[in-house]
């Protein structure tokens, strides 16, 4: 079953440590600016906001890649790059809408999200679950729970108010 | 992880050179704090003015910092304290720290004093010194944004001064962030007088790990830790303004000065009631625990302040010390004394002084211009807040801390003035916990809980596994003088683990038994920096700083006499208010020196307080200061 890296924005208290991990896990070095998320901080305002790769299914960057490096992989619902194709050109980079998909200044190659094939790193180690693995068919359904928690009090609000007809009255 | 730098940089001169770190030099003292000690007392000299230009002011991420290690986000900072004229060394979280090191740089040690306003630009192993003079005048939040436009990058982390620092007042902190202030000892008045707005750092460095996987598994096992821990729960979401009510409830808040121990209002400045202003909890790099708010005044006078905050300390320092108990007030506040850069302990504490003085009748009209200086009034908070951090009328003594201050107000306001060292007590009320006092007096850096802070008080389990855990008889309860030195003395050097490492306080016996202890740290060390420090050589590290901080205030003329609670709380009993045990008590004088004999004796120091000649030889300190960096 296919699952997708969740993010829930609101939670995110901006500590940074799925950077960390990511880098750590697949460089073996802390360094943020070769990880495959990143937190962007709005400092000025208290606002952060987790920003990766989010497998896009008719993804721009598949599209543009003209020596077919980039592929969809339906398997663990991710796009892939091969590094063996890659020539390197960052049109990927270039059309990403979310700024998902980077060059790594040290290995000189592609980089974005690969949900760490199916085990994301950064999911285990944030602590407030702002980042969450979960199935793609369920992955909306606490969000309509919560948006729902709110309506019986409305309705009940609604059924309550009394009626004006006039056969009552 | 073996390529660490320290750069010296000359700001009379504009010199500017990079040196790594020994091994060996990382193996005696860690990092962060440890690193700021060795620095402190090798290239300060003694006497000197700590405005004048041969002061030195270091600023250090620690061993761990910005790694994977938990809450690895913490920078100190110190120099010769112009508040205290002693040691100077405080410690912020943010992210101030781990950008620095992926610029490439470990520590800094800044000498000399810029002719005009200067900011230090770091970046990827560079360092330049840049004109400022557009910054000076600028608070804390507009001075990181226009640095940030004119790099054109967003991600840049600043460290700066307010005007608080700009007009050298004693207790101006340097922040970094919204709200993350190296804010005790008065650094940034020290960055002021060398003319140093600000410190830019960018950074896109490696720090290797040495064991990747094996730290990737034992940093998910420590935070699993804490998740489960109740305290940290507790912080998680109230964070730490959650210790005010136990607090108040106690009577153990200095509430007016320390006229009375319990705030009649205190329910008003609850955490639950800070809730309703917030919007979520920011965490500090790397940082599981996030206990800090982020508010927003949504109505009212005060509609649309915003700020990170305030912890507890700052809640004590502008609430109850004050007799206000209107959160908005204290959020205004908090606002206020971040963007001045005013440290808001020292604030509170010489506030309070000066409206016990003025109620007395010590001081009048004529010495506060007319400004009645009244409890409870939110409008004298923010005046004296602007009138400190500009230098103008009271507001011009103040700034000058307890010390000088004492001196220019005259004999009769000396007994009122609650400090140590010259530095103002905190926001508590620890008449009736000897161990409690007896570190805030000791601590190395003037009155501070940070140092120390033994809460036996809030560790729960019996007097067998307590004992087991400090590996001493440990006091039955809190207001117990027995026991209390070795109980201090241990939590000075288990504190001194997290700032050597860079990590956060947070996480260690601060809040509970079952946090990290040296096995752990020493692990963490190894998976991450590759590094072989055992545990009881990272016990043996942090009794070397610790020791070497008390030979940098003995250098500087500090004696046995300054390690005793403000006269006050010697003499003056509690008010009958509080819990039975908060009661009518007072330190008293004779176990206190017994307990400080004991403290001394714990800590391998003679009666003075000074550390004996075969202290120094083992903890080889005897041939300091050597210059070796």
């Amino acid at each position: 079953m296919d699952r997708i890296l969740m993010v829930d924005y609101s939670k995110c208290t901006g500590c940074r440590l799925c950077e960390v991990v990511c880098s750590v896990k697949k460089n073996g070095a802390a360094n943020p600016a070769r990880a495959r998320i990143a937190v962007v901080k709005w400092e000025s305002v208290c606002v952060d906001t987790p920003m990766l790769c989010q497998q896009c299914q008719s993804a721009p960057c598949v599209a543009v890649c003209p020596v077919k490096a980039m592929t969809r992989d339906e398997g663990l619902g991710r796009v892939k790059v091969n590094d063996d194709l890659c020539i390197g050109c960052r049109f990927c980079v270039a059309v990403c809408p979310f700024g998902a998909v980077s060059l790594d200044h040290v290995s000189r190659r592609i980089i974005k999200c690969d949900l760490c094939d199916g085990d994301p790193t950064c999911v285990k180690f944030c602590e407030t679950k702002a980042l969450q693995y979960v199935d793609a068919t369920a992955a909306n359904t606490s969000k309509r729970r919560e948006a729902a928690e709110r309506l019986p009090e409305l309705i009940r609000g609604f059924v309550a108010k009394p009626k004006t007809s006039s056969h009552l009255s | 992880m073996k390529e660490q730098r320290i750069a010296y940089i000359d700001l009379s001169t504009r010199e500017i050179s990079k040196a790594p770190i020994p091994e060996r030099i990382r193996k005696t003292y860690l990092g962060g704090r440890g690193i700021d000690a060795y620095l402190l007392y090798n290239h300060i000299s003694p006497g000197i003015d700590p405005l004048g230009s041969e002061n030195v002011l270091v600023v250090s991420a620690g061993l761990l910092g910005g790694t994977l290690a938990p809450s690895s986000g913490r920078c100190n900072v110190g120099a010769k304290s112009p508040l205290t004229n002693l040691l100077g060394s405080t410690n912020m979280g943010g992210f101030f720290a781990p950008e620095l090191r992926f610029a490439g740089f470990d520590h800094l040690a800044i000498k000399g004093k810029a002719e005009k306003p200067v900011y230090l630009w770091i970046h990827d192993g560079d360092i330049e010194i840049r004109d400022a003079t557009h910054l000076w005048g600028k608070d804390t939040t507009e001075t990181p944004a226009i640095i940030r436009k004119e790099h054109q990058d967003e991600d840049i982390k600043v460290a700066s001064i307010g005007v608080a620092g700009e007009n050298l007042v004693r207790f101006a902190n340097i922040m970094t962030g919204l709200k993350n202030a190296a804010g005790r000892t008065g650094m940034g008045c020290v960055m002021g007088s060398k003319n140093l707005k600000a410190i830019a750092v960018r950074g896109t460095r490696d720090l290797p790990i040495a064991y990747p996987e094996e730290a990737l598994d034992y940093v998910a096992k420590i935070i699993q830790m804490i998740r489960d821990n109740f305290f940290l729960k507790v912080w998680s979401t109230l964070g730490t303004p959650s210790c005010h009510s136990d607090a108040n409830n106690l009577g153990r808040l200095r509430y007016r000065n320390l006229q009375r121990n319990q705030d009649p209002a205190g329910e008003n400045l609850y955490a639950e009631n800070l809730q309703k202003f917030t919007f979520g909890m920011a965490g500090c790099f790397g940082c599981p625990i996030h206990c800090r708010h982020r508010y927003v005044v949504p109505e009212g006078s005060d509609k649309g302040s915003y700020m990170e905050g305030p912890d507890w300390s700052t809640m004590g320092g502008l609430g109850p010390e004050l007799d206000i108990s209107r959160m908005e007030s204290v959020l205004v506040g908090n606002q206020l004394s971040s963007k001045y850069g005013l440290d808001s302990l020292e604030f509170g504490g010489i506030v309070s002084w000066a409206i016990e003085l003025y109620e007395k009748g010590i001081i009048d009209d004529r010495i506060t211009e007319g400004l009645k200086l009244e409890w409870g009034n939110e409008k004298v908070m923010y005046e004296m807040m602007r009138q400190i951090a500009m230098r103008e009328g009271l507001g011009n003594i103040l700034a000058e801390g307890p010390l000088r201050a004492i001196e220019k107000l005259g004999e009769e306001s000396r007994y009122y003035n609650v400090h140590v060292k010259g530095m103002s007590w905190l926001h508590t009320d620890d008449r009736a916990t000897p161990a409690m006092a007896l570190g805030v007096a000791t601590s190395t850096r003037g009155a501070d809980h940070m140092r120390s802070r033994p809460g036996t008080d809030s560790l729960m389990g019996s007097q067998e596994a307590r004992d087991k855990l400090f590996g001493f008889a440990v006091p039955p309860d809190f207001t117990c003088y027995e026991g209390a030195g070795k109980l201090v003395r241990y939590y000075e050097l288990m504190y001194a683990v997290p700032d050597a490492l860079g990590m956060c306080k947070f996480q260690t016996l601060f809040m509970s038994p079952s946090t990290l202890n040296y096995e752990d740290y020493s692990r963490l060390v190894r998976h991450v920096t590759g590094l072989d420090i055992s545990a009881s050589e990272m016990y043996e590290a942090v009794e070397r700083i610790y020791t070497l901080e008390r030979m940098f205030n003995i250098r500087e003329g500090a004696t046995r006499k300054d390690d005793y609670p403000p006269e006050r709380l010697m003499t003056e009993p509690t008010p009958a208010t509080g819990i039975h045990s908060f009661q009518r008590k007072v330190i008293n004088r004779e176990k206190y020196e017994q307990q400080l004999d004991e403290y001394y004796e714990a800590h391998g120091w003679d009666e003075k307080g000074v550390p004996k000649p075969e202290t120094l030889a083992r903890l080889g300190l005897d041939k300091e200061p050597s210059h070796l960096l």
